[in-house]
């Protein structure tokens, strides 16, 4: 009874969505669930599959390659997410105090790195890095001619030069969400913090951060997201390399699903990368929300 | 509210430094495929003539026609699709209510942060069964589908937004729901779709791993950030000064539509996480 009133009530609304929903079932939760369940077989993609439990989630959590690949995650954490939102949240102190004019222009140009393909982007850092480029004419230039170098092709300096890259993109983001959000802060807030004395330190800390704090948010989910996954600036710039100083989770999985074809480690490591960007995700929701 | 005025100058050092470090990359790149060929520029000199042969290498040796081409046709396919299936189902989130439908909606967000890492291998399998690696099809059916959960939280905020009274009115007049969502609410939300029209566009244009997965070996059908990637891997046109023309031609629709929806880029970025 309840049920044919709700159908002729919002029975329409089905009709609209199961297209979308169909779509969405075949191309995103469908293959989803196939990983998961691939990833409990041991598989070359040819011959037949055998069933092996948890053995690939064994392999993958044991495997001290694989456990290292997650260390260069966290390092890509650190220049992909953390850096940048530091450095936005630095000068989104100085912008709290003054009205910018042109806005639009640095904007659309501090947006630039965010627009341009990764391939692009790789390819234009590897210039920057190369034996030939930009970056040893400038160290010859100041007199440290000595410290040039390959610079992604050095095993002490190809993971923190792969990490900059990601400082370089995401650095404008969080400077135009931050600078955005502030402009959204009442400026009589700003007017009564000052006529209470509070300095420049004081303000950002009780005005300014709680003022952004959905932007703070938004910023450290895309870019944690994005330090997580990092297939494309690593494939295009070292492929994992120099030996294995810059592999992350999604080479592995990658190599082992079309090079080395273990099926079975590649979607068990899929299924674990998911988990810990959901979970990841989680946190920061959960720890940023609005407790009120 | 007073001003100091080096806070002022501060405030524009520190935006004029950012700007310059976010262009440097891709002018020093510029430069270099603009420099004669086999010059190697040291980094930091500026070119002295414009020398266009570089663009001419990478274009016929890059085969960057037949990949913008297969880029476009992709991103169009793309976008409409998923346009044309997110309006209904996000009309339909907005408009009713109920248990079901709120899973339904949930469901559908979750491939915000789904990484198609955790895809690649069920997608591969599923195409190579239907005999459609290679083509076109096999990188715009997935798009869409992972295209959906962004465009339907965008939508359905939209479509929430507008006055209920219209639709009540529309109802009234005896216009059914289709008609409704079609002639009064959808003129009215244009802004937004075209804003994510231009978000997808910019998603599709620049998705690496899934052509590289789904369109291995086929010259033809390859999208251009994957021919670049091919061409800039490939040792035997290892020219820095070629692979930076190629990355400029790759770069420069994306460029451009920039320029012309750079307010729809920005915007849109930036409300559609934060809205949430």
């Amino acid at each position: 009874m309840r049920i044919s009133f709700h159908l002729r009530q919002h029975g329409w609304a089905y009709v609209f969505i199961a297209p979308a929903l169909v779509f969405y079932s075949v191309f995103v939760l469908g293959p989803l669930a196939k990983t998961v369940q691939i990833s409990f077989y041991e598989w070359d993609g040819i011959t037949a599959a055998t069933a092996v439990g948890l053995d690939n989630y064994v392999r993958a959590v044991s495997d001290v390659q694989i456990i290292e690949s997650l260390g260069h995650s966290l390092v890509f954490f650190f220049f992909y997410a953390l850096l940048p939102i530091v450095i936005g949240l630095l000068f989104t102190g100085v912008f709290a105090r003054t009205q910018i004019r042109g806005l639009t222009f640095f904007r659309a140009i501090l947006f630039l790195p965010q627009i341009l393909s990764t391939v692009v982007v790789a390819v234009a850092w590897r210039w920057i890095y190369d034996l030939d480029g930009p970056l040893n004419a400038l160290l010859e230039l100041v007199g440290l001619g000595d410290y040039s170098r390959a610079w992604l092709g050095d095993f002490s300096t190809a993971l923190p030069s792969v990490g900059l890259i990601g400082t370089w993109v995401m650095y404008g983001l969080c400077m135009v969400l931050f600078i955005a959000g502030i402009q959204k802060i009442p400026r009589e807030i700003y007017e009564a913090a000052r006529m209470d004395g509070a300095g420049m330190f004081r303000e950002f800390m009780t005005v300014t951060l709680p003022g952004i704090r959905g932007e703070i948010m938004f910023a450290m989910i895309f870019t944690v997201t994005v330090a997580l996954r990092n297939f494309d600036i690593v494939w295009n710039t070292t492929s994992g390399g120099p030996g294995d100083s810059t592999k992350v989770p999604s080479i592995f999985i990658y190599q082992a699903a079309f090079i080395t074809r273990d099926i079975g480690l590649s979607a068990a490591i899929g299924v674990l990368l998911t988990l810990l960007i959901l979970s990841v995700t989680g946190i920061i929701i959960a720890t940023m929300r609005e407790r009120d | 509210m007073i001003e100091h005025p080096r806070e002022k100058w501060l405030a524009y050092g520190i935006l004029i430094v950012g700007t310059v470090v976010a262009l440097y990359p891709f002018l020093s790149i510029l430069s270099l495929a603009l420099s004669e060929p086999g010059e190697r520029p040291s980094g930091f000199t500026i070119p002295t003539a414009l020398n266009f042969d570089n663009f001419v290498t990478a274009w016929t040796d890059g085969h960057f026609a037949t990949a913008l081409t297969s880029s476009a046709i992709v991103c169009i396919a793309v976008v409409v699709g998923t346009i044309v299936l997110a309006i209904p189902a996000s009309y339909a989130l907005a408009n009713a209510r109920g248990p079901v439908l709120t899973l339904i909606g949930v469901v559908m967000l979750l491939g915000l942060v789904m990484p198609y890492e955790a895809m690649i291998v069920p997608l591969y399998n599923m195409f190579k069964d239907w005999n459609l690696l290679n083509t076109w099809v096999a990188l715009i059916l997935p798009q869409i589908g992972l295209s959906l959960s962004l465009s339907i939280l965008w939508l359905r905020s939209a479509f929430s937004s507008t006055p209920p009274s219209l639709a009540e009115a529309a109802s009234i007049d005896g216009a059914t729901r289709m008609r409704t969502m079609v002639s009064i609410i959808l003129p009215i939300t244009m802004p937004a779709v075209m804003t994510l029209a231009t978000l997808l566009f910019l998603f599709t244009w620049n998705e690496f791993l899934l052509a590289l997965v789904l369109i291995p070996d086929n010259a033809n059908t390859q999208t251009a950030p994957l021919a670049l990637s091919f061409f800039a891997g490939n040792r035997r046109t290892n020219d820095p000064a070629v692979m930076a023309a190629a990355a400029v031609l790759v770069a420069l629709p994306v460029l451009v539509a920039d320029l012309f929806f750079q307010r729809k880029f920005v915007s849109g970025m930036m409300s559609g996480g934060v809205k949430e």
